[in-house]
């Protein structure tokens, strides 16, 4: 892991690189007054060692980093790492919401699909889960903005109503993990915390619907795969009913390459942020990016590259750790 | 191949792709041509940026002075240009990656094998994200980002393949009869292990399409007024509280890629249930 670690950086690193001294400087002038004299611009070079071998470059930077010093945002007009980590729990709390729909409603669906594969109920499940997975999830999250708040105005974007704005910002308004909704129900503001669901719907279900499609053909290709063993066969042979069958022998078995599937969507997820982040107006890490790349504000992409990549990489190890705990075959290897 | 024209989904995938083929063939005659040249961008319709919903004129209204009719039509092309040379050179460095990685084995596969993992450890919009603003806007640079970050799960996908062919009897026999290593991989391996690929690149046709579309939505892709989806849509980003008003420059762009990327969709999936057996009810 460390390993890959090093690898990511050494890639973003090496973009930023990429971009060439001049570039780069126009990164670090934050006025234009300090360019007047005409040989600023190979003294600022000199100064900053652009000029410098990459992997000399390489080195420093990642001095830098490892000392959480990852530049300076011209989006959250201060440093890196404050903006992204004052920006995170709005996307931590937007994804949570929607993983837990995810997962049930998808893994439900995949498992009624299969049981009652060909049937009525099964096509129409496969068409359903065909769409999801077809539609893109910044098409899908306008026509969402279009239709439920454009024309029938059931459900605003942004985080909180205004009114609720000004008592989140209030003195007396207690921040304590950052995320809306929970705030709100540790301040006991019921009013404030159904607002934030409020506004939290469309996104949720903007980011999860493209999921369930992916995650339900999983699940029911897994389930009919297992519906086929054996076990399932003997388990039918000596008597034991339908739905039991269903239930202990071919579900547990079947979730196996689902739970794999699931870890990564929930990373996944924290990728489509940057796209329902930005339609629904709502403050978050994917949005941060989305401004940064527009704003060409180098730092703060790079810094929310590498934030997105860690959160994957440790991720990824929660899932293959969880995969031995559900598996007892790989835990005995 | 009759099973897959009985299969009532892969004929309307193929029928949704003759479509999109049929528009973008066609697309001079079907909008028009730009007269001030080059045809891949919009021509201007009005100069106010104001939305004017759908007329005769324009069927799918104007956007920020664009037509999106000629906006839709000619994006049959990009995409398709899109999605072909991206899944194309994607596929071609990963089938290569993949071959090397199982031939060699030992140390070279390890090698390759990290580097895979590495280039999966960053999400794949943040980093076709950071590699498109860092190369500047431009069609191209999509591409080439979009390529840079696309062609692991082929190499995975064929290294597997490739791992588990060498132990078939075939293979074994070719050995036996004293034919030379690449010879065995290039004749008798790869023609055996390349169809997964095939699947596999028939389905993501459409999924670095609609990425492609994302990142000009976001404004890191395409210029503004070229010919493409995603730029179409990003032109509503303008009017987002007021939706209602431009929802022509949503649902038609947008109609246009969930039937294209379904169209792929429902192809590959008909390929795989023809060559993956066990997949058969």
């Amino acid at each position: 892991m460390p390993l890959i670690l090093i690898g990511v950086t050494l890639i973003i690193f090496s973009m930023i690189w990429a971009l060439g001294p001049d570039r780069l400087l126009a990164s670090y002038v934050k006025s234009p007054e300090a360019l007047k004299t005409p040989d600023a611009a190979e003294r600022l070079i000199k100064k900053y060692g652009l000029d410098q071998p990459m992997p000399v470059q390489y080195i420093k930077w990642l001095g830098n980093i490892l000392q959480g010093d990852f530049g300076y945002s011209m989006v959250g007009k201060k440093g890196v790492l404050p903006s992204i980590l004052e920006r995170f729990p709005y996307t931590l709390e937007l994804a949570l919401y929607a993983v837990v729909p995810v997962i049930l409603v998808a893994i439900w669906l995949g498992v009624v699909s299969a049981v009652h594969q060909n049937k009525f109920i099964d096509q129409f499940i496969r068409v359903f889960a065909l769409v999801g997975w077809s539609l893109p999830d910044f098409v899908f999250g306008l026509l969402l903005l279009w239709v439920f708040y454009s024309v029938l105005g059931w459900f605003p974007p942004g985080i909180v109503n205004t009114q609720f704005d000004l008592v989140m910002r209030s003195a007396d308004w207690k921040t304590i993990t950052s995320m809306p909704t929970i705030d709100a129900l540790l301040n006991g503001r019921i009013d404030v915390f159904v607002d934030a669901l409020r506004h939290m719907f469309l996104p949720v279900i903007t980011l999860a619907y493209l999921w369930w499609a992916y995650l339900l053909r999983i699940t029911r290709s897994s389930m009919l795969e297992v519906l086929r063993k054996d076990y399932i066969r003997t388990a039918r042979a000596k008597g034991v009913p339908e739905n039991l069958v269903i239930k202990k022998h071919a579900k547990k078995n079947a979730m196996i390459p689902v739970l794999t599937v699931a870890g990564g969507s929930v990373i996944g997820l924290l990728g489509g942020t940057v796209f329902v982040e930005t339609i629904f107006s709502r403050v978050g890490m994917g949005r941060f990016l989305a401004e940064a790349a527009t704003l060409l504000d180098y730092w703060s992409i790079i810094g929310g590259a590498l934030f997105f990549s860690l959160i994957m990489v440790l991720g990824n190890l929660i899932v293959d750790v969880s995969y031995a705990l559900v598996d007892p075959r790989i835990r005995l290897e | 191949m009759k099973k897959f024209w009985t299969n009532g989904t892969a004929v309307l995938g193929t029928c949704l792709l003759m479509f999109f083929i049929v528009v973008a063939v066609f697309a001079p005659q079907i909008a028009g041509t730009n007269e001030m040249g080059d045809n891949y961008q919009i021509p201007r319709a009005a100069w106010s940026s104001r939305p004017i919903a759908p007329t005769a004129e324009h069927p799918f209204g104007v956007i920020g002075g664009r037509d999106v009719f000629y906006g839709v039509v000619w994006g049959t092309r990009t995409a398709f240009r899109l999605g072909l040379i991206i899944t194309g050179f994607a596929a071609l460095i990963g089938v290569i990656v993949g071959s090397i990685s199982a031939y060699f084995g030992g140390w070279v596969d390890e090698i390759l094998m990290r580097i895979v993992d590495i280039f999966l450890s960053i999400p794949f919009l943040v980093a076709a994200m950071v590699m498109t603003t860092i190369l500047g806007k431009g069609l191209d640079k999509v591409i080439i980002a979009l390529i840079t970050f696309g062609w692991m799960s082929t190499a995975r996908l064929i290294r597997g393949n490739i791992l588990q062919a060498r132990e078939e009897q075939y293979v074994m026999a070719a050995k036996a009869l004293g034919q030379k290593d690449w010879i065995i991989i290039l004749k008798h391996i790869l023609p055996n292990t390349i169809f997964p690929v095939v699947v596999q690149m028939s389905m993501r046709i459409g999924s670095y399409v609609i990425t492609a579309a994302g990142l000009s939505f976001l404004g890191v892709g395409a210029e503004p007024g070229y010919a493409d989806w995603g730029t179409i849509l990003s032109y509503s980003r303008n009017w987002m509280t007021m939706l209602d008003q431009s929802w022509f420059a949503i649902v038609f762009p947008g109609t246009a890629m969930v039937l294209f990327v379904l169209a792929w969709n429902l192809v590959g999936d008909a390929l795989r249930d023809i060559f993956d057996p066990r997949m058969r009810s």
